[in-house]
């Protein structure tokens, strides 16, 4: 026993004053999301270039749309994995709800010029109200069951989109907003900035919502039943309700979402609608790390930046010169981006997020003799 | 009569292709409960071989005759391989890990339709096939494309094929109690992982098949069909009953024929909608499908 504990109090007495700097440095870090979200505030004022990630400068139009486009999909993935990492209920269908948002507030907006607001507020209850509904039936379903449940009727709400009924949807070109009808501090190029701030304030309420449900008691419930289903309802609880409201709640945020991309990028498009998109979600999902707390953002944020990189390198000039069978592959985002996700599910599980424990895990895993001496100069 | 005569063979034409793409998705789901979003994909292999093949560029195969028949047994070999593939390159190495199959699947049901317009481009490329299949008969007034007979033909081949298979041979009691319990086969010492690439084979076989044949009846090909089709498959699948290939037939005619009738005397798209709400009033009704048993 002795000899068991001997090296480890050694090695405390060695390195204390290494030890206090770490946890310093710890403590320190756990400030990083707070100096994030001041860089994020300050970013449409920074004419800081970022050469390869960026084309030009951060304050500039075009950055700041898909700076603001990234923090909305960061905000979308962490609703969703509500439902995917904290519930454990693969959805395939979250595109409906995004969508309904946007549609809603968009028809409504077209059809009786009423405000800005009430007809977001409209467009939020017909995707609350969406979800109640939907979810009740689907979830009468479990496991993979539920999964192409949801899928159905996301591709009915697809097809009624593109099918266009009575001039509603505007079919595959979508409806443009009418800027006329907006207050004017939300158009043109010149204010992007404000809706960059839109979509950050998304984001942060995204986050909120999610970190707030899941440390109640519902989300520990959640929890139970994303690890095992039987157990809660031995347990004396009805997994039914509570996946309900998990399901409600990361419908609303999704129709909120909806509304956010409505106003940045200026109309309802088809292709939102899509399963597609769904998809793309849980690309963003898994990229990041589900069931994560930051995972699914940076996940969102990453795919959404690599979406759009990736599309202007693969109509690049580099692209272009290279030969035919390496040309043709890269000249496709979605392939891409299809087999970087099974990249990842292979050689990074747990996403983004696990990778710095998993760093750590293999630095620990070194034979200890090795790491006293290191630390005893 | 006519009418209803021709939208009854088209929809049970429209239900053969779907059978055709959902018996092998129940088989897999019901054996590895892998919901295979690569599927979809695999169709589209096989239709993109056979198109290329029709289109004269494999030796001895063309549009007419022997040669189509040469070049839908080339685009369903080339499917079969395919699945063989997925199967051992992706499916396989995450064998401990079932969730993450399906995140594999759904990572290569993007790859590969991108893939696919990356090569040959994103549009409809118009489908060669026989002269003699493209034309029309005469039944109860109805002019009927021929078409319609051979889905209906090689969907009825497949399900026979794969029952006699299930039912009668070696494996196909493996795959039926691996479906029963996964569990309890492996137990008893026999390696289910050579029935999962089997089934995937057979599953791509029928997949492939259903993307040549259905070149036939859309007379096009392009990237976006098989993905589009998977869907109206997983609806098939969850009606009959996941893991039941009966249902997957029954399920699949009915959508097919509920589709037809809705879309024509009601308003396009509209038969869309009503498989969908027939689906979840089944699902509020038996919400373990068709044929599924209350447990």
């Amino acid at each position: 026993m002795t000899t068991v504990t001997q090296p480890r109090g050694g090695a405390r007495a060695a390195d204390s004053p290494l030890t206090t700097r770490a946890r310093r440095l710890r403590r320190a870090s756990r400030w990083w999301p707070a100096l994030l979200l001041v860089a994020l505030c300050t970013a449409p004022f920074s004419a800081l270039p970022l050469p390869g990630l960026l084309d030009g400068p951060i304050g500039s139009p075009g950055n700041l749309q898909l700076l603001a486009l990234c923090l909305l999909f960061g905000g979308l993935a962490t609703g969703y994995d509500l439902l995917l990492g904290r519930t454990g209920l693969l959805s395939f269908g979250h595109a409906l709800y995004f969508a309904a948002g946007a549609y809603v507030t968009n028809t409504v907006l077209l059809r009786t010029g009423q405000s800005l607001g009430v007809c977001a507020l409209l467009g939020l209850l017909a995707g609350l109200l969406l979800s109640i509904l939907l979810g009740a039936v689907s979830l009468r379903v479990s496991g993979i069951g539920f999964s192409m449940v949801t899928l159905a009727f996301a591709q009915a709400g697809s097809i009624l989109v593109q099918r266009d009924p009575g001039g509603i949807t505007g079919g595959e070109e979508g409806k443009a907003v009418p800027a006329d009808q907006l207050p004017s501090w939300l158009v043109g190029i010149g204010h992007t900035a404000n809706l960059y701030w839109i979509a950050l304030a998304y984001l942060g309420v995204v986050l909120v919502a999610v970190h707030w449900a899941v440390r109640s008691p519902v989300g520990r419930v959640w929890e139970g039943i994303k690890e095992n289903e039987r157990r809660v309802e031995v347990l004396g609880l009805r997994p039914y309700g509570f996946k309900l409201i998990a399901f409600v709640l990361a419908g609303f945020l999704a129709a909120l979402g909806g509304t956010v991309h409505l106003l940045l990028t200026g109309g309802a498009t088809p292709q939102t609608t899509t399963s597609d998109f769904t998809l793309s979600l849980l690309v963003m999902v898994v990229l990041g790390g589900s069931g994560t707390r930051w995972g699914p953002m940076a996940g969102g944020i990453l795919y959404t930046w690599a979406d759009h990189r990736l599309g202007d390198f693969a109509g690049s000039g580099v692209v272009a010169g290279l030969p035919a069978a390496v040309r043709v592959p890269l000249s496709q985002p979605l392939f891409l981006l299809g087999a970087l996700f099974v990249a990842v599910i292979y050689l990074l599980p747990g996403g983004v997020a696990r990778m710095p424990a998993r760093l750590r895990a293999l630095r620990t895993s070194r034979p200890t003799t090795d790491r006293k001496e290191a630390l005893q100069p | 009569m006519s009418t209803v005569v021709l939208l009854t063979l088209t929809g049970l034409g429209l239900g053969a292709l779907y059978f055709l793409v959902a018996s092998g998705l129940s088989l897999i789901f019901g054996l590895m409960d892998v919901l295979n979003f690569a599927h979809g994909a695999l169709m589209s292999i096989g239709a993109y071989a056979t198109w290329w093949a029709a289109s004269g560029r494999l030796p001895g195969a063309g549009p007419g005759g022997a040669g189509f028949a040469l070049a839908v047994v080339f685009g369903t070999a080339v499917g079969t391989m395919a699945a063989v593939l997925l199967e051992l390159a992706v499916i396989r190495p995450l064998y401990a890990r079932p969730r993450d199959q399906i995140l594999a699947t759904v990572g290569v049901g993007l790859a590969v339709p991108a893939l696919l317009s990356a090569i040959w481009g994103a549009d409809a490329r118009p489908f060669p096939g026989p002269r003699a299949l493209s034309g029309v008969f005469d039944l109860l007034g109805a002019e009927v494309p021929f078409n319609r007979l051979v889905l209906i033909a090689a969907a009825l081949v497949v399900f026979a094929a794969l029952r006699a298979f299930l039912s009668r041979t070696r494996y196909g009691l493996v795959v039926r109690a691996g479906v029963e319990d996964r569990a309890m086969v492996t137990a008893l010492g026999i390696d289910v992982r050579r029935a999962f690439t089997l089934v995937f084979a057979l599953g791509g076989a029928a997949a492939a098949l259903g993307g040549a044949i259905g070149g036939l009846y859309f007379g096009s090909v392009d990237p976006r069909q098989g993905t589009s089709l998977l869907i109206f498959a997983f609806v098939v699948v969850v009606t009959g009953g996941m893991g039941s290939l009966t249902g997957a037939a029954l399920a699949a005619a009915a959508v097919g024929l509920v589709q037809q009738f809705a879309n024509y005397y009601t308003t396009t798209g509209l038969g869309d909608l009503a498989v969908v709400v027939l689906l979840a009033a089944l699902l509020l009704v038996r919400p373990r499908g068709l044929t599924g048993r209350p447990t």
